[in-house]
């Protein structure tokens, strides 16, 4: 097992990954980030926050996750062996619970008693939501208009779970808008209030502290791995947004140089449309959210609003820790259109009956890429990071599930009229 | 020579605060904003803070961040800025730049640094740049001699007022509040305090901004501060004007106004 971060994170300064990281903030937040990253550094430091933590993962969330072999998905990946690691299974539906507990923890730990977070796909809103309830912390979800729209299940689950959910009206109505609220609340209610961030984006001590709570992903598989097949996979594969899942699963594998990381961004409608979220396919780095990184931006500096049909992965930024490993060359980087992720989608679901986060089906359009290039020896694992229960509106209409299908019609019409 | 040091000196000279105004590039649009610029100098601004609009101003509040959206999409760019720093200085008050940080590091920080000199900036006020990211920056800004304002929060310790305050050339600016860019009734009490610790650690012209709007309030920040920063009230009264001329006339009214209560020290 390797030591947190040591391929990823080669170099001396916290919270850089290479020229990457950082902390472009208000003056006004610093001393909050220093106390959580004290805070942080002393729970790892405590074996009772290790202890505590992971008694809330096995008897609160469902760890350890299993890995389920899909036999029936690998004839259409060249043969290959694909491994999903069931991320799915989570309590909540998603590998964001993992981030949320230890950070709900440590919000105890401080001594706050509110926690904010800004959502997407409504995934880590509901986890943080949930996390709020289990440790009576009060909870506010800022979310993109658009975004409340296209998951408005979520948003049901998180004023369920008695978390207020706040529509964020300014800007393209998405994540990243939502992230510029909830930096707002924070700077304005730092006292009571700590701030839950949801991916490996974000100023220090966030990239590292969400990676380190999301690393159990990549440990666990690794050694399932090592102990059923007796060998190291071939790659790892996991889709990238803000790049949480992907961290959580590369992190453990960053030492073995054998092992192809890949991760899978949104491209939308196709990267020459220019309606896309590949950050680090065709973005350049800048400062965005409080890091640098890559972010997709025009020639003045401004933020480019992002698309995909994956409210998870519409995000113009990217973890600082994934620009490293992209420009180190440790892990590549390709985009997947919403066709492609949604042909995924479908697929899953019928040759193995999981309906994955459309989220996920990018990763798995890229496994089935990597397996028809690597051939029929080889071992794929997948992050599957989330289940698509959420996304059974935007599938239904993107398939035009609600119309009956001519198979449909022709027994209907086949069978004995009642007279 | 730092010119903003030296205006803010003059003021104190003559026994009262300076005003600092603040406007968006490009709100409405960037000549009526240059006007408005020049319109808060016509009534007694002594400093411009100009605005690069940015996409995600994290420290703004919803007033200045409806005008830097009409900007962002009219494409108002870096050009555009120095055309405002150009018009503010020939008005005859200090023009200083106020940008978020990509915006300067997507333009190139040392051709940012010469093209702002050249165009008679006194210097830049970065609010999400804080000096522990920004040796670039200051380098640039001292081969083009220019003033670096970083800023300060109520939350800032003690070891951080002085690291903060020995990187700032200009003045200090002192946020009075926790919290974002905007008009409130009250101006924070926490700022007297913060203020008095930034003077245990510098003899640098303390600005206080953040939440002044009336000259009542601008005359109390005066007891203690050498400078007055007001933005959202200015952005508000374009906002609120039936048309940019009318939003010129009232600029303008309102930093009458001010210059009032920087004079009165309540």
């Amino acid at each position: 097992m390797n030591a947190p971060g040591t391929a990823g994170e080669a170099v001396a300064a916290p919270g850089r990954f290479g020229p990457y990281g950082g902390r472009y903030v208000p003056e006004a937040l610093v001393a909050a980030l220093d106390e959580l990253a004290e805070a942080y550094a002393a729970a790892q430091a405590d074996p009772s926050f290790g202890a505590e933590l992971a008694a809330l993962q096995r008897d609160y969330s469902g760890r350890p996750t299993p890995i389920t072999e899909a036999k029936r998905l690998s004839e259409h990946a060249g043969g290959a062996r694909i491994l999903l690691k069931r991320e799915d299974l989570n309590h909540t539906g998603s590998h964001k619970i993992n981030n949320v507990l230890g950070q709900a923890l440590l919000t105890q730990r401080i001594g706050k008693s509110r926690v904010i977070a800004e959502t997407g796909a409504g995934q880590h809103g509901v986890a943080t939501a949930t996390a709020a309830a289990l440790m009576g912390l009060s909870c506010t979800v800022y979310m993109g208009e658009e975004d409340t729209r296209r998951q408005a299940l979520n948003v049901a689950r998180m004023r369920l779970l008695g978390a207020e959910v706040i529509p964020v009206t300014t800007g393209s109505r998405t994540l990243k808008d939502a992230i510029n609220e909830a930096f707002r609340d924070w700077v304005t209610n730092v006292d009571t209030t700590n701030y839950v961030f949801g991916t490996v984006a974000g100023p220090h001590p966030f990239p590292t502290m969400v990676r380190d709570f999301q690393r159990v992903i990549g440990d666990e598989a690794r050694a399932e791995i090592l102990e059923r097949f007796g060998r190291l996979p071939d790659g790892v594969v996991a889709c990238v947004g803000g790049g949480s899942n992907a961290i959580g699963i590369f992190t453990a594998f960053l030492g073995d140089e054998q092992v192809r990381l890949l991760g899978l961004e949104a491209g939308g409608e196709g990267i020459d449309t220019g309606r896309h979220a590949a950050t680090l396919t065709s973005g350049s780095p800048g400062v965005l959210h409080g890091a640098r990184s890559y972010l997709l931006q025009d020639d003045n500096g401004q933020t480019i609003e992002s698309h995909s049909i994956s409210a998870g992965l519409d995000y113009p930024g990217v973890g600082p820790e994934h620009a490293f490993l992209r420009d180190t060359g440790r892990a590549t980087y390709l985009p997947v259109t919403d066709d492609e992720a949604m042909k995924a989608f479908e697929m899953l679901s019928r040759t193995e009956g999981i309906i994955p986060a459309i989220e996920s089906a990018h990763a798995l359009a890229g496994a089935l890429e990597l397996g028809r290039e690597l051939g029929a020896q080889a071992l794929i694992l997948v992050n599957l990071s989330g289940r698509g229960d959420k996304d059974v509106a935007t599938a239904s209409e993107y398939f035009d599930l609600a119309h009956q299908t001519q198979a449909e019609q022709d027994l209907a019409a086949r069978a004995p009229q009642e007279q | 020579m730092s010119a903003l040091a030296t205006r803010l000196k003059i003021s104190g000279t003559e026994g009262r605060s300076a005003l600092i105004s603040y406007l968006p590039v490009g709100y409405p649009s960037v000549e009526a904003s240059i006007e408005a610029m020049c319109a808060t100098v016509a009534g007694g601004a002594d400093v411009v803070e100009i605005g690069v609009p940015y996409s995600d101003p994290g420290m703004d509040g919803p007033t200045i961040q409806r005008a830097v959206d009409v900007a962002v999409r009219a494409g108002v760019g870096m050009r555009d800025v120095f055309r405002a720093v150009e018009g503010v200085a020939e008005s005859g008050a200090v023009p200083v730049v106020m940008s978020y940080w990509n915006p300067i590091e997507r333009y190139g920080v040392t051709r940012f640094a010469r093209d702002l000199a050249a165009a008679g900036g006194a210097g830049a006020i970065t609010p999400d740049l804080i000096p522990d990211e920004a040796e670039e920056w200051i380098a640039a800004a001292d081969q083009a001699d220019l003033d670096r304002v970083f800023l300060v929060a109520p939350s800032s310790t003690e070891a951080r007022l002085t690291m903060t305050t020995a990187a700032c050339r200009g003045f200090v600016y002192a946020a009075s509040t926790m919290g974002v860019t905007g008009t409130r009734e009250a101006v924070s009490s926490v700022a007297p305090a913060l203020v008095a610790r930034v003077r245990a650690v510098t003899r640098l012209p303390v600005a206080v901004g953040l939440g002044v709007s009336t000259g009542g309030q601008a005359a109390e920040v005066a007891r203690y501060a050498d400078a007055v920063i007001v933005g959202s009230a200015f952005v508000r009264a374009l906002l609120d004007a039936p048309d940019p001329a009318a939003g010129v006339k009232a600029v303008q009214a309102l930093a009458a106004e001010l210059a009032v209560g920087v004079r009165q020290q309540a």
